[in-house]
């Protein structure tokens, strides 16, 4: 992981200290406070915003995934809505055929997403780069096919219904009930990923990144731990899109377009690649952004006229947004994020890059 | 009959859009996935100018071909020039990133409906009789007759011309050629300029032919198997992998199922990485540059 800056005085002085997740003080001030924050929310939202920050947990648990493979596992995806859309029609189509229920269609998609995996992960092993992305994006297009045949072929040309999951007559349908169970589902993912990344897979992994030969010659199976990053990340991937499935009670396969795909890697590029903090905030940005460019677009005088346009503004707004993240700041929010922090430790000093010192 | 002339037709339509993608990608590496959108900015285009010149079609075609010309070199000039020396995936997702900034901004400025350019320059698109019983539009012909044409010129131009020259030897190795005191910022703008040209042309041409509308760009999408398939620094390749996707599509679509046809290009694509991933005319070290 890359090294934070930290407050000079704070020495690390025996291996349970190495180990502990929140480390100083501050810390853990800081997971309290934002813990109870969370908790709060639901009680002084309103449903619009307690909608929005479900929309968020989903969106944070599918580009938490897509950053494992992508920003630390270094295999390039743009499969990631076609595995969504796997996960949300194992679900879907399990509940319609057999009348599954929840504990049964999540593991299931997980599988489905599982061997996904494997089938998205092949052609890592002789692709690399560009050539990986494109046979991603080719099985994309594949499953979101196989989705669309199942629906035409059965009748749901529409879209399948999905009841909300209910266990022993507890039926899920409250909003805030969904955003505790989200919740909950989005922190075991950070807590998977954050424990997968700095265990002996995670760190495989960004070697294989930094270097796959000297990867190899460090004696990490690259084969191996390059299927074992598509495994995982489209297993996560998968529940992601039975939870979305379930959360909306429908499933279609419109929902899951390359403009879908394109959000995800926007989120990981946006947040900044190779951190989890960043994969978060990207999915806070970008799941926020049109709901802020609409709010914008309303504020404007005039603006009924805009009404219509709105749709397409948010378009032009987020490849605009995303041309300037490319462009003027690659490390992402994290980037910022990170440049604040170091500003304020060496305040009164100043902190001078090296000269090309620019990823 | 009419089935040999819709696989030509397609493959035409592929190939036209697939030299863009070669073009760029041979020159500067950068995959240019924009592409669709470009063509279909191309499109638009000529809608705009057939309203400056109205009942003058080729006073209109040829101000909607300068100003491709012009927009690909802005591309180059705004954002791809930007994007040097960074990662190829990062070039990769700029140009994502264009293409869905150029598709809200079409339909901002043309709205989202069905247009047809070719009612506003008033050319009618009558069918013509082929020996055999089949028929074909003239657009889909000239589409034909252009993609013959712009191969042609394509090849003179990159064997025989001086910038052709140029643009080979920077693709090769940017390095020595920029040491040889070629302009490698001329010569991508080039690539640009030319690979929205000649995609314009195909956008245009399709919408003159059967209306244009947003969901253009999916076209632009299928036909970039057709470059994989052939090598993605090939043109030949580009026109043997057009053949190859369109006569997959085509008999697929006829023989198995309708509802193939978003599917088939990016299946033969699949099929293609499996066996032989640089392509058929491709060159093998190509894949680990990438």
């Amino acid at each position: 992981m890359r090294a934070n800056p930290r407050a000079s005085g704070y020495f690390r002085t025996d291996y349970r200290q190495d180990l502990a997740l929140v480390q100083t003080r501050l810390q853990r001030v800081a997971v309290a406070v934002l813990g109870a924050a969370l908790v709060a929310f639901p009680f002084l939202a309103s449903p619009f915003q307690l909608d929005l920050a479900c929309q968020v947990f989903l969106a944070a648990i599918g580009s938490l995934s897509l950053m494992l493979l992508t920003g630390y596992a270094g295999q390039i995806s743009l499969g990631h809505a076609g595995l969504l859309a796997a996960g949300a029609f194992t679900a879907g189509i399990l509940f319609r055929e057999v009348g599954a229920p929840f504990w049964i269609t999540l593991p299931a998609a997980a599988a489905v997403g599982a061997l996904l995996g494997v089938v998205f992960g092949l052609p890592s092993l002789r692709l690399r780069g560009l050539y990986l992305a494109v046979s991603t994006l080719a099985l994309h297009f594949v499953v979101v096919y196989a989705g669309g045949e199942y629906e035409t072929r059965r009748g749901f040309s529409t879209g399948i219904v999905i009841d909300p999951p209910s266990l022993g007559g507890l039926s899920l349908a409250d909003g805030r009930a969904w955003y505790f169970v989200l919740a909950l589902a989005a922190g075991a993912t950070l807590l998977l990923c954050l424990n997968l990344l700095r265990a002996r897979t995670g760190r495989a992994w960004q070697a294989i990144r930094a270097h796959e030969t000297v990867a190899e010659a460090l004696g990490i199976g690259i084969a191996g731990y390059k299927l074992l990053a598509f495994v995982i990340s489209s297993a996560i991937t998968a529940v992601a899109g039975a939870l979305f499935a379930y959360y909306r009670g429908f499933v279609s396969v419109e929902a899951f377009s390359l403009f879908l795909t394109i959000q995800y890697v926007a989120m990981i590029i946006i947040g900044g690649m190779g951190s989890l903090l960043g994969a978060v905030l990207g999915a806070v940005f970008v799941t926020l952004f049109p709901y802020w460019i609409e709010s914008a677009l309303l504020a404007l005088p005039g603006a009924r006229r805009y009404a219509g346009e709105v749709f397409a503004v948010n378009y032009a707004a987020f490849g605009l947004v995303m041309i300037l993240f490319l462009v003027f700041e690659p490390l992402g929010l994290v980037g910022i994020w990170h440049r604040v922090q170091t500003y304020f430790l060496l305040w009164p000093f100043r902190r001078r890059p090296a000269a090309g010192s620019r990823r | 009959m009419q089935l040999v002339v819709n696989i030509m037709v397609l493959a035409a339509i592929y190939a036209l859009i697939a030299c863009g993608y070669v073009l760029v990608y041979r020159v500067s590496r950068v995959l240019n996935l924009a592409h669709g959108e470009l063509m279909m900015l191309g499109a638009y285009l000529l809608l705009a100018t057939a309203s400056l010149f109205a009942g003058n079609p080729l006073t209109a075609l040829a101000a909607a071909l300068g100003l491709s010309l012009v927009v690909g070199i802005l591309v180059y000039v705004l954002l791809m020039r930007k994007m040097t020396g960074e990662m190829v995936l990062a070039a990769v997702l700029a140009t994502v990133a264009l293409g869905v900034l150029l598709r809200g901004a079409v339909i901002l400025v043309w709205s989202a409906q069905q247009q047809y350019p070719a009612q506003a320059l008033g050319l009618a698109n009558p069918p013509l009789e082929l020996p055999g019983g089949a028929r074909i539009s003239t657009c889909a012909a000239l589409l034909i007759v252009a993609t013959a044409v712009v191969y042609a010129a394509l090849f003179v131009f990159l064997r025989f011309g001086r910038w052709g020259v140029r643009m080979r030897a920077a693709g090769q190795s940017p390095l020595l050629a920029a040491q040889r005191g070629i302009n490698l910022h001329a010569v991508y703008a080039l690539a640009w300029s030319l690979s929205t040209l000649t995609g314009s042309v195909a956008g245009m041409l399709i919408a003159l032919d059967s209306g244009l509308t947003g969901t253009m760009v999916v076209i632009g999408l299928k036909a970039f198997p057709a470059a994989l398939v052939g090598g993605l620094d090939s043109l030949l390749g580009a026109l043997a992998g057009a053949l190859i996707v369109a006569s997959a599509e085509v008999l697929l679509i006829h023989y198995v199922d309708p509802l193939l046809s978003d599917v088939v290009p990016f299946l033969v694509l699949i099929a293609m990485l499996i066996v032989r991933p640089w392509g058929l005319f491709g060159t093998r070290e190509e894949l680990d540059r990438v």
